[in-house]
């Protein structure tokens, strides 16, 4: 039995995300006695690295028609790899293209597709697991009777580890067929050198009570101290102080860092729902009742203009003394 | 142009989501029920292609009678008929499979979703739709351009945006970006009054699978209290946030 794990990668490198996911299935493998297999597209050189988070085998394609990122025609190459394979399994991390691929392998392979996962399955059979559900708001337990499944994971919710086990890389041969409906891609604009949020261990945001969009440069210069990504509420992005691409929530990106900072945010159940499971909240409010306080485990009750300075120059000494 | 938009029919952003039955049912006592945020994006950019290029709307939901208030208020918005197909929307592949029975033979130019409905939040609905129909599927839609039947769509990538050409018939998953929020249609009076008079059409499910089942619901864990810390102290801070969380 084989358990199979798309191994995404951007700009020729593995995303953060795709250890992860490696490691998820790795650990899913093992719970089925089954052995991992990680497929990369047109990915990296380095794909035996690969093996350090659990993958034992690792097919590769290069073929030109695949250079660039098309679900269709990536679904197709999944679904031919878990063909040959016998791989029922298929884990898919949640990113934009995951979610872009995981329904057409699922719907075309007539598997279950279970999204928004955040834990291990807690039987095999039948296969029961928890999700996240209601935009964060609760967590749901599903099961499925079929056989072929493909599971997305959230990311950040289950974390992974570099082991010392090692990989056999094999190139695997697919051609897209003529058949498949597709688009053609025209140009990519990417938002380079940013830490991308949905993957962030730290994040850095701020709302409305930062007063106006010249206002950033502390906000940047704490998440540059700290190696953080930024973040706004939605109000904030709907005014163009920020970024769409920022905003957090329930109708923004939903994310769960190890640490979430919210500045001048007031915490409304719209913007907890997307930021609630962050493992660590600190809150920095001048208002001792703003709700956020509530869902927090560190608050300050003072002003974004005296405490955002401090802090930033107490991180960067703790950062020289470390 | 002949146009399909998908609606679903979900809890207001702002209920506390609660359960009944051992947890095995959501509790929508007390929730005010709206169209999934997503879906108004999608609904307002069919109204602008009706408006500028001439369009024919049909919007659709699998439910039960409740989201018939949803229904007339997407008819009041502008769209010219309504389908309701009456089953319990309780599994994502079940209800594609129901939609796409409907609109095979319908020859829709353009199906438009959600990105995601805000109870489920499968974005699994449209994906599965677009295999059954075999149609291309642009995910998180942020600008869709029509020129004839070549369409130019933006789609949202992690850290980033891309562009993509493609033909019609399509589908695509939109989001904020596909219109701005600021032109979101809401109902005027003279709507609501046209609307009385539109087909809301049930029509009765398809034999279709179901691929998963919910076995129950849990709140996410509660916080603890939250530790103060003086604004004159931020060093106390840092010092947490390494020896206690562990995060710096
Ligand atoms: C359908 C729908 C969907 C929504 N989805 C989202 C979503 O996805 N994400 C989201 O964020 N919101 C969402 N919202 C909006 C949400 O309801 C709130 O309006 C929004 O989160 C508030 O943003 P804010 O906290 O930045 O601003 P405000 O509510 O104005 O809060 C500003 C805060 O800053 C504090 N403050 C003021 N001055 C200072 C200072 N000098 N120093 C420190 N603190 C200060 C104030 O005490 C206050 O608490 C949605 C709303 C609706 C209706
Ligand atoms: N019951 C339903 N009826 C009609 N359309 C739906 C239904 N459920 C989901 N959709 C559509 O599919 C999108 C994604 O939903 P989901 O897959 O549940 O996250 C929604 O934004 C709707 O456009």
């Amino acid at each position: 039995m084989k358990v199979l794990v798309y191994a995404e990668s951007w700009n020729g490198s593995f995303k953060k995300s795709t250890f992860e996911a490696i490691h998820y299935a790795a650990e899913v493998a093992k719970l089925m006695n089954a052995e991992t297999v990680a497929l990369s597209i047109s990915g990296t050189e380095d794909h035996a690295q690969l093996g350090q988070y659990g993958a034992q085998i690792i097919k590769t394609i290069e073929n030109a028609a695949l250079e660039t990122f098309d679900n269709q025609t990536y679904a197709e190459a999944i679904i031919a790899v878990a063909d040959e394979m016998g791989a029922d399994t298929i884990i898919i991390s949640n990113t934009n293209n995951g979610k872009a691929i995981a329904p057409l392998v699922a719907a075309k392979r007539k598997a279950a597709l279970i999204s928004n996962v955040i834990e291990l399955p807690e039987s095999i059979s039948p296969f029961t697991i928890k999700r996240k559900t209601f935009s964060s708001k609760a967590i749901a337990k599903y099961q499925t009777h079929s056989d072929k499944k493909v599971i997305t994971i959230t990311a950040n919710a289950f974390g992974y580890a570099e082991g010392d086990s090692s990989a056999s890389v094999e190139s695997f041969d697919f051609t897209p067929q003529e058949t498949t409906p597709s688009l053609t891609s025209l140009s990519v604009d990417s938002a380079t050198g940013k830490i991308g949020l949905t993957e962030a261990d730290l994040v850095v945001s701020a709302g409305r009570g930062l007063k106006g969009p010249e206002n950033w440069g502390m906000v940047e210069e704490l998440a540059d101290a700290l190696g953080a990504a930024t973040a706004c509420s939605k109000p904030v992005s709907d005014i163009g102080w920020r970024p769409h691409s920022e905003h957090v929530g329930q109708t923004g990106i939903a994310i769960n860092p190890q640490l979430y900072i919210a500045v001048g945010i007031s915490g409304a159940i719209q913007h907890l729902a997307g930021v609630n499971a962050s493992k660590n909240i600190v809150v920095i409010n001048t208002d001792p009742d703003a709700p956020f306080f509530k869902a927090a485990d560190y608050g300050i009750v003072g002003d974004a203009f005296e405490v955002l300075p401090k802090l930033i120059s107490a991180i960067k000494s703790h950062k020289a003394s470390i | 142009m002949n146009l399909l938009v998908c609606i679903s029919h979900v809890p207001d952003t702002t209920s506390k989501i609660a359960f009944t039955d051992d947890h095995t049912e959501f509790d929508a006592s007390g929730i005010t029920f709206v169209m999934n945020p997503y879906d108004e994006f999608g609904l307002t950019k069919a109204m602008h292609l009706k408006e500028s290029n001439g369009a024919r709307i049909t919007v659709i939901n699998v439910g039960l009678s409740a989201t018939e208030s949803t229904l007339r208020k997407a008819l009041a918005i502008g769209a010219d008929e309504a389908i309701r197909i009456n089953a319990e929307p309780t599994d994502a592949a079940y209800v594609a499979e129901l939609i796409a029975d409907y609109a095979r033979d319908k020859n829709f130019d353009l199906i438009i979703t959600g990105r995601e409905s805000i109870d489920y939040n499968g974005g699994a609905v449209p994906g599965i739709l677009s295999v059954h129909l075999n149609l291309p599927f642009v995910n998180a839609c942020i600008g869709l351009d029509l020129n004839g039947d070549q369409a130019t769509l933006v789609r949202e990538i992690d850290g980033g945006k891309e562009t993509l050409q493609g033909k019609l018939p399509l589908l695509i998953a939109g989001q904020k970006g596909l219109v701005e929020e600021k032109d979101l249609r809401i109902p005027a009076m003279r709507g609501i009054m046209m609307a009385r008079k539109k087909p809301l059409t049930v029509i009765e499910p398809s034999e279709a699978t179901k691929q998963t089942m919910v076995l129950n619901y849990d709140l996410p864990k509660e916080k603890e209290a939250c530790t103060l810390i003086d604004p004159d102290q931020v060093d106390q801070l840092v010092e947490l946030l390494h020896r206690e969380a562990k995060v710096i």
